[in-house]
């Protein structure tokens, strides 16, 4: 069966600098990843900033293009999709961003973000259809209608204009939803609720979710499996049980190790690790070996491939080239768990 | 604070009528022009036109009783042809204005949204116009027309009007491109000119209306300079040909101070009014920019 | 606990607004050990950032301070005149700002940034001793002495922020006020940012408040916490009795609602919406969100009492007076 989304070694050069100087970044290299499409899943994609989780997004979404590689959905690369194909695709995968001030526009009510896909889209044939399906929707994010109808934006709590967007995105009845930092930017009280509803849409709706975050926390508690990105690479995968509860690649470890715990009698221990330069020049070889407590020659020269460090997740590190490599074709980190 | 007002653009409109502190830059602007625009429309109900036509009454006469700012070399009433002119100086102002804003909001909207070839095109032409001075090009088209009347001035600096509003709507259009309700809208499914229609427009409204007001003083100046130089309509009323035929007829050798100080002095009332409404909107878009978030 | 460093008493702050006062901060009193790490955590909303900027008399209208002392070794900043807090601020108490990387004047070095403060203060006049103690601050926020020639956006949000824990140190200050000092920063970036604010800190032995909303930095970081809600404190004790037993309900739900990375469980988010702090409910301002409200709650509000050594509750439920009348 074709798989859902097929992202095939994408990778994703900035160039910017004006007439004589032309500076490429780097912002993602060779990532691949595949949602089958059999069962909702939920993936997680964490990184700190510059890890290019965000570009990755916007590549999923298809706001920008890939430089290398390809993505497809149901099969067809999206940069060869005719109007009937792209109007699906751009129903069928849809988005949940992290500033919930930002996407609403202030001029409208709240509704108009409700109210435009469905018209837009065909879903109802009257008003009073269309309203019937606002209001499910709202009720299915745990919103009152009409204590959230009829407001602006700013008139509503950080966590009632999240779970609106949530809403919105289902009325679409999407097959992948891409949640951008989701509830980074909501008060630590109100972040339960909002990724409760969003575990509902993987239970009762069977969406598959790529949840992009960097508060591994709540990666553990939402996701099944997870893509640790740094500087546009996979330092690690495999399911969120293995990769962060036995963590294998030194990044990883680093940052499951700076999580502040909730607990009084669980401080952060060992050494304050190394300070990372702003600009740290692309030497060539793995990206982390500049801040590596286990670094050796061989880091410097080339980037390590990933290896299969247990039977639910694999490393990018030369620490366990005695494991077979993954094979390079592109593979979900759950698939490891069910080989068909 | 999710608890504080924040003031929006559509309920900043309403609120602005049921406020009591309405902005003093605003209101004391506002209040300017509506003064001189009912000393304008009132006063030319008010008086007998022919006042102001040749040879109505005795020529050269100095401020008195009966005729209020005195009489012109050609015997009209100084206060008569100031009432008929302002108008009509007004109205080039407002509609080359309109016509500058609403070419110009055109022009600005498509450049800054869709950017690539059409940005391009849009840019050069406007930038090539802005360098050139705006006056060189007025003077050269007045002189190319015979017949020059209110409603033909008005066209002749509209032609220029658009210049700056569609460099300032631009910059505005980039920014607000990249707000995150415009990848919103995109995901609903919304795309092209309908997305620059019903999410940006809406929002540009408070930079259209500063822009607008400036547009208006601008275009008032441009076409003060081009009746000065004597480039207006030879025969209807306007403040600026006021001046030029003061000018003509040496009113400044002889003394005659009640001909040209008079339309200077409304000149300058228009212009403060503009100056201080436009500031005044200056501050409102701004406050309701600071307190938004 | 010994003479404290910084007392609040009964701190009120409002927004004035056409519809009406907003209370921001409504009655807010503790008291502040020299040398100790206290943690303010609230939602947003709960008047926390208000109260930060109250303490250092850095608000604007329309925020107004309506009532209350705050004494910084006994003298009442409240009272003072403006040039009189002018030289307090920096000195004696001192803020790094919510946001503070992104304040860092572009244009400038970092050392004339930071020779601003002393230039402000009328401090080391010398210019070696200057070049001395920038280079000596820099060094103990984890820095190299070169970052005081480079300009800010040639740093890293975690290089900015340090430099300005650097900022706020560099007079000696008792007590420093820390408004979400690691919000936009990456988790490892917080660590070493945090961890540095903890070492100047005991260095200088100043007291430290810590805003924020994260529970999870206030336990690896506080002494003691103080949970804020509608612009009052619920609840202030030892960090870790505010964990392993919080007492006010509002504060056990906000612990039962951190995410966990031991084991998979249900989400268990705080039903309801944050208070109008315009009209603030009667009575206790979280009775309509809370599980355990009875019968004194929408009429009267608790106030802070003492319901053991060093642990204070605003709630009916362990308030002595309302017990014993409902018992009776």
């Amino acid at each position: 069966m074709t798989p859902v989304l097929e992202v095939r070694a994408v990778g994703k050069v900035f160039r910017a600098g004006g007439f004589f100087k032309r500076d490429a970044t780097v912002a993602l290299k060779d990532f691949s990843m595949t949602i089958a499409g059999d069962r909702p899943v939920i993936t997680a994609i964490a990184g700190e900033s510059g890890s290019g989780k965000t570009t990755l997004a916007r590549l999923l979404l298809g706001i920008i293009e890939p430089s290398m590689g390809e993505i497809r959905y149901h099969g067809v690369n999206l940069k060869a999709m005719n109007g009937d194909q792209r109007r699906r695709f751009r129903q069928e995968v849809q988005a949940v961003f992290q500033d919930p001030f930002e996407v609403y526009n202030p001029f409208y009510h709240v509704d108009h973000v409700l109210t435009t896909p469905v018209a837009k889209f065909g879903l109802a044939r009257t008003r009073d259809e269309a309203y019937t399906l606002i209001e499910t929707a709202l009720h299915q994010v745990g919103l009152r209608p009409e204590e959230t109808l009829g407001r602006y934006p700013h008139q509503l709590s950080g966590g009632q204009r999240q779970r609106i967007m949530i809403a919105r995105a289902l009325l679409l009845r999407p097959k992948i939803i891409v949640a951008d930092e989701p509830v980074s930017m909501v008060d630590a009280s109100l972040r339960a609720t909002i990724l409760e509803s969003l575990l509902k849409l993987k239970q009762e709706f069977g969406i598959s979710l790529i949840y992009i975050t960097h508060d591994l926390t709540t990666a553990y508690q939402l996701c099944d499996d997870i893509y640790i990105l740094y500087r546009g690479t996979v330092a690690e995968t495999g399911s969120v049980e293995q990769v962060i509860k036995q963590p294998k690649h030194p990044y990883t470890q680093l940052l499951v190790s700076s999580i502040p715990l909730p607990n009084p009698d669980q401080r952060w221990g060992g050494d304050v690790p190394a300070m990372s330069e702003r600009n740290n020049g692309s030497g060539g070889g793995c990206p982390f070996a500049a801040r590596c407590p286990h670094v050796m020659e061989r880091c410097h020269i080339a980037p390590p491939p990933l290896y299969q460090t247990s039977a639910e997740s694999a490393a990018a590190c030369y620490l366990y080239d005695d494991q077979p490599e993954l094979r390079q074709r592109p593979v979900a980190a759950h698939d490891l768990l069910n080989p068909h | 604070m999710a608890t504080i007002q924040t003031a929006l653009p559509r309920q900043t409109a309403r609120r602005a009528f049921r406020l009591r502190k309405v902005n003093p830059l605003l209101a004391s602007g506002m209040v300017i022009l509506l003064a001189l625009i009912l000393f304008a429309v009132g006063g030319g109900l008010l008086i007998d036109h022919s006042y102001a036509e040749v040879g109505a009454f005795l020529p050269r006469q100095t401020p008195n009783a009966e005729r209020v700012l005195g009489t012109d070399s050609q015997g009209r009433d100084v206060l008569a042809v100031l009432i008929l002119s302002t108008p009509n100086t007004l109205m080039i102002g407002l509609v080359a204005g309109i016509a500058g804003i609403a070419t110009g909001t055109i022009l600005g909207l498509l450049s800054g949204f869709f950017g690539g070839w059409v940005d391009t095109v849009i840019r050069t032409i406007t930038d090539v116009f802005i360098t050139i001075p705006g006056i060189a090009i007025l003077i050269v088209i007045a002189t190319n027309i015979r017949n020059i009347d209110v409603a033909v001035m008005a066209l002749i600096v509209a032609s220029l009007a658009w210049r700056f509003p569609a460099r300032a709507i631009r910059a505005q259009t980039l920014s607000l491109r990249e707000r995150g309700y415009i990848q919103i809208a995109r995901l609903n499914g919304v795309g092209g000119l309908e997305l620059v229609v019903r999410e940006v427009l809406p929002n540009l409204l408070p930079y259209i209306a500063a822009s607008f007001v400036s547009t208006v003083s601008q275009s008032i100046l441009a076409t003060i300079g081009l009746e000065a130089l004597g480039l207006g309509p030879q025969n209807e009323y306007t403040l600026g040909m006021m001046i030029y035929w003061a000018q003509f007829y040496g009113a400044i050798l002889r003394g005659m101070w009640w001909w040209w100080t008079p339309p200077i002095v409304v000149i300058v009332l228009i212009f403060v009014g503009l100056l201080l409404t436009s500031a005044g909107l200056d501050e409102f878009v701004n406050t309701r920019l600071r307190k938004v978030k | 606990m010994t003479t404290p460093v910084l007392r609040v008493q009964d701190l009120h702050v409002h927004y004035r607004t056409a519809a009406g006062p907003v209370k921001a901060v409504n009655g807010v009193s503790f008291d502040l050990a020299p040398g100790e790490r206290l943690g303010l955590v609230g939602e947003s909303g709960s008047g926390k950032t208000t109260m930060a900027l109250a303490l250092m008399r850095m608000l604007e209208q329309p925020a107004r301070i309506e009532g209350g002392r705050v004494l910084l070794d006994g003298v009442d900043l409240l009272a003072l005149s403006e040039e009189q807090m002018r030289r307090i601020r920096f000195d004696r108490l001192s803020m790094v700002p919510q946001g503070a990387m992104n304040s860092l004047n572009p244009v400038m070095r970092i050392r004339d940034q930071m020779i601003e403060i002393f230039n402000a203060h009328g401090r080391h006049p010398d210019k070696a001793e200057r070049r001395e103690r920038i280079g000596h601050l820099l060094e103990r926020v984890g820095l190299k002495r070169d970052v005081a020639d480079r300009y800010p956006h040639e740093l890293s949000g975690g290089m900015k922020q340090r430099v300005c824990i650097a900022m706020a140190i560099a007079l000696r200050p008792q007590v420093i006020i820390a408004d979400e000092p690691t919000s936009a920063l990456d988790v490892v970036v917080q660590r070493q940012v945090m961890e540095t604010l903890g070492a100047v800190q005991k260095d200088l032995n100043a007291a430290v408040i810590l805003v924020g909303h994260d529970m999870g930095l206030m336990a690896q970081f506080a002494d003691r916490i103080g949970v804020m809600y509608a612009g009052r404190l619920v609840e202030l004790a030892p960090v870790r009795q505010i964990f392993s037993a919080p007492q006010h309900p509002y504060t056990q739900m906000l612990i039962a609602s951190i995410p966990s990375l031991e084991e998979k469980r249900l989400f268990k988010g705080i039903p309801g919406v944050a208070p109008s702090l315009l009209n603030p409910p009667s009575g206790c301002p979280f009775h309509p969100r809370c599980p355990a409200a009875f019968a004194p709650c929408p009429t009267i509000n608790p106030a802070l009492e003492e319901t053991d050594a060093g642990r204070w509750v605003a709630c009916h439920l362990h308030s002595e007076a309302v017990l014993h009348d409902s018992r009776a």
